[in-house]
């Protein structure tokens, strides 16, 4: 067993738009072209870009909730990207999703306890002890009233329905947990608690995380690795430190600038860079470099030549890959 | 001093008891599933429920028509002669009401109208139910399909939809209310008035369904899309799990809410076939019949066309109203 949970190869998912008798099918819409990435056992990657990067759809293709055009995804040293049926069924156990709307992930017509006991149900497992008592504890180690087991979703605030779906989420104790920008529907003071929670749960059961979002301080807070995606490419992997104190993609270095800093006298003196234009059609991106059109460093090689993802220090803790022709520092 | 210690710990006693009571109730609220808060809600609409018991007055009236046709010993065949005088019209005034006769007679063959009446109510009920019973199913299940499948199958059923919506409604039934009676005689499930009752319904159904296969399939189209279903995808549920524990529950409160609410149009269309002459017809008596017969005596017995008058229009505002409060019970939308 190799120390990553998971490995993406190259991985794209192209998303074509259905042809009907009035209009020929269009250009395919590359939400996630050729991306590489690895998630060590028990460790946290930070999954960040402005929406419409591709994130949710890497997090979904990464889970199998769609069928990956190309590339592969190897998940405890088996290729899952090709599964079907009853293998399928099988990873699932392994791979689990907290959503981004506590909303509207719960079923409002089933109880609590059923919405979490239908992971055993589905995989016909009968843990030691009873179902409900598996439940219970499940709703215990998330931080819920064990007796609310017969409540319905609507009794719940935002962050008590995000616990619920974590306890759904390990109620198969899964190996990876992808966090499809799990707290970002939540307030501030919620966040916290949810973002400590998962935290906790990281270490009592080693469990590893893709965790996908926006936020970038709760990126910064929770993340050992972070990849940064831009128009379905990666733009940059590196530790977090590395990434938040010197970013070597100026994609990243834009992005850290909007960050604003909880302290008016540097707030008001450092620079920002606010970039200019809209993120490009993913259906029919830029020639070249896929930021070329935004980069206020883009010259003609950046608009002719897609630069590769080149890694340095390979194998090393501090491993890190950028994908541009002109890095910073 | 002594006496105010005590005095306090007695005050934060009976404090203590009022909070956990307090408490208990709000727990014994927040413990409801939908279902009850559902009917809390429609508890509380009184319009709703006094209609919801007028509704349920007449349906138990036309179920049991014989047993209340018996209280006042009268049925719907047999002919009262001394009621009509020799023109054929009732003798006295209000259509001859009376103790024995609570709504008097039929003009021309004096037979008892309060029987008439309930008997023919429980032609109209049945054709209303099984209607709107089978078109419920059938939009449903059909929406349902074309929603999940998607693709061609949806755009089959889609394009039927349109097709039978586009359709001149009225005048097929009645175009083809005598040949499809015909070939249902012809099968030899039912003759006559049985063959008519089938034809109708199917006429009925045929025709309205696609209206509500576009609110479920939208309906589903959006649940589809719900979290909460990919999170089913996610722990890896099969499609007939999907459909049957995570969309269909969602989808009852639309279909009950719209069973309720065309339950009285489906009454008014057999009302109307049964007057027009394409549907039911006598001896057997319906509501639509009965109006049918009662413009011919509008003016010497007006009494005569008020009472069915009065009695359809009382159904189906109740049914009515009641489907109104129904759909703002169950509404998820109006969640506290």
């Amino acid at each position: 067993m190799s120390d990553k949970v998971l490995e993406v190869k190259d991985l794209k998912m192209h998303f074509a738009p259905r042809s009907t008798i009035f209009s020929k099918s269009n250009a395919p819409v590359k939400a996630v072209d050729g991306v590489s990435f690895h998630i060590n056992r028990g460790e946290t990657v930070g999954l960040v870009g402005e929406s419409g990067c591709g994130k949710t759809t890497v997090g979904r293709t990464v889970m199998r909730l769609y069928n990956p055009t190309s590339g592969e995804i190897i998940f405890d040293d088996q290729d899952i990207s090709q599964l079907k049926g009853n293998e399928l069924k099988g990873i699932r156990s392994k791979i689990q999703l907290i959503f981004q709307d506590p909303y509207s992930s719960l079923n409002p017509r089933h109880t609590v306890g059923k919405i979490i006991e239908a992971s055993f149900e589905i995989h016909k497992i009968n843990p030691a002890g009873g179902r409900t008592a598996a439940v219970k504890e499940l709703l215990a180690k998330v931080g819920l009233n064990p007796e609310h087991i017969n409540r319905f979703p609507h009794e719940f605030s935002g962050g008590q329905r995000q616990r619920i779906g974590i306890a759904r989420a390990l109620a198969l104790q899964p190996k990876l947990i992808v966090c499809d920008e799990p707290v970002s529907a939540l307030d501030v003071s919620i966040q916290a608690q949810v973002v400590n929670l998962l935290d906790d749960l990281q270490s009592e059961f080693n469990l590893a995380y893709l965790f996908i979002a926006h936020d970038l301080s709760v990126v910064q807070h929770i993340s050992d690795r972070v990849v940064v995606m831009y128009l379905g490419k990666i733009m940059e992997i590196a530790t977090t430190k590395d990434l938040f104190a010197k970013p070597m993609h100026p994609y990243t270095k834009a992005l850290l600038s909007a960050v604003p800093i909880p302290d008016p006298e540097i707030e008001r003196k450092r620079e920002r860079i606010v970039l200019q234009g809209d993120l490009p059609s993913p259906a029919n991106p830029p020639s070249g470099c896929v930021f070329s059109t935004r980069c206020w460093k883009a010259t003609e090689k950046c608009r002719t030549e897609v630069p590769e993802l080149i890694t340095l220090g390979v194998g090393n803790p501090n491993e890190r890959s950028y994908a541009c022709h002109f890095p910073e520092n | 001093m002594t006496s105010t210690p005590n005095g306090n710990v007695a005050a934060e006693v009976t404090d203590q008891s009022a909070s956990s009571e307090l408490q208990s109730a709000l727990d014994n609220y927040n413990q409801l599933s939908p279902r009850q808060i559902a009917w809390r809600r429609l508890k509380k609409n009184k319009v709703a429920l006094a209609s919801g018991i007028v509704a349920l007055f007449f349906l138990i009236l036309a179920y049991g028509a014989p047993l209340f046709a018996g209280i006042f010993h009268v049925d719907p065949n047999s002919r009262f002669p001394d009621a009509i005088d020799g023109t054929g019209l009732v003798k006295g005034s209000f259509n001859g009401m009376g103790l024995h006769h609570p709504f008097g007679f039929e003009p021309g063959t004096g037979r008892d109208l309060f029987a008439l009446l309930v008997y023919g109510s429980r032609i109209s009920f049945t054709i209303a139910i099984i209607t709107s019973v089978a078109f419920a199913a059938v939009g449903s299940i059909f929406a349902v399909i074309a929603a999940l499948y998607g693709g061609k199958i949806d755009n089959f059923f889609g394009r039927l939809a349109d097709f039978l919506l586009a359709f001149p409604f009225t005048f097929f039934v009645i175009a083809l209310s005598v040949p499809l009676t015909k070939s249902i005689e012809s099968t030899g499930i039912a003759q006559n008035n049985g063959a008519r009752m089938i034809m109708l319904v199917l006429l009925l159904v045929i025709f309205s369904w696609s209206g509500f296969f576009r609110v479920v399939r939208s309906q589903v189209l959006t649940l589809r899309e719900k979290e909460f279903v990919m999170a089913a995808h996610a722990l890896g549920a099969g499609n007939r799990r999907i459909i049957f524990k995570e969309i269909l529950p969602n989808l009852y409160p639309l279909i009950i809410i719209y069973l309720s609410i065309s339950l009285p149009g489906y009454l008014t269309a057999e009302a109307t076939f049964s007057f027009l002459g394409i549907g039911i017809q006598a001896p057997a008596s319906t509501w639509g019949l009965t109006l049918d017969d009662a413009v011919n005596y509008w003016q010497r017995d007006p009494v005569y066309l008020l009472i069915p008058t009065l009695m359809l229009i009382i159904v189906v505002l109740a049914l009515n109203l009641f489907g109104d409060g129904l759909r703002d019970a169950l509404d998820t939308k109006s969640d506290r």
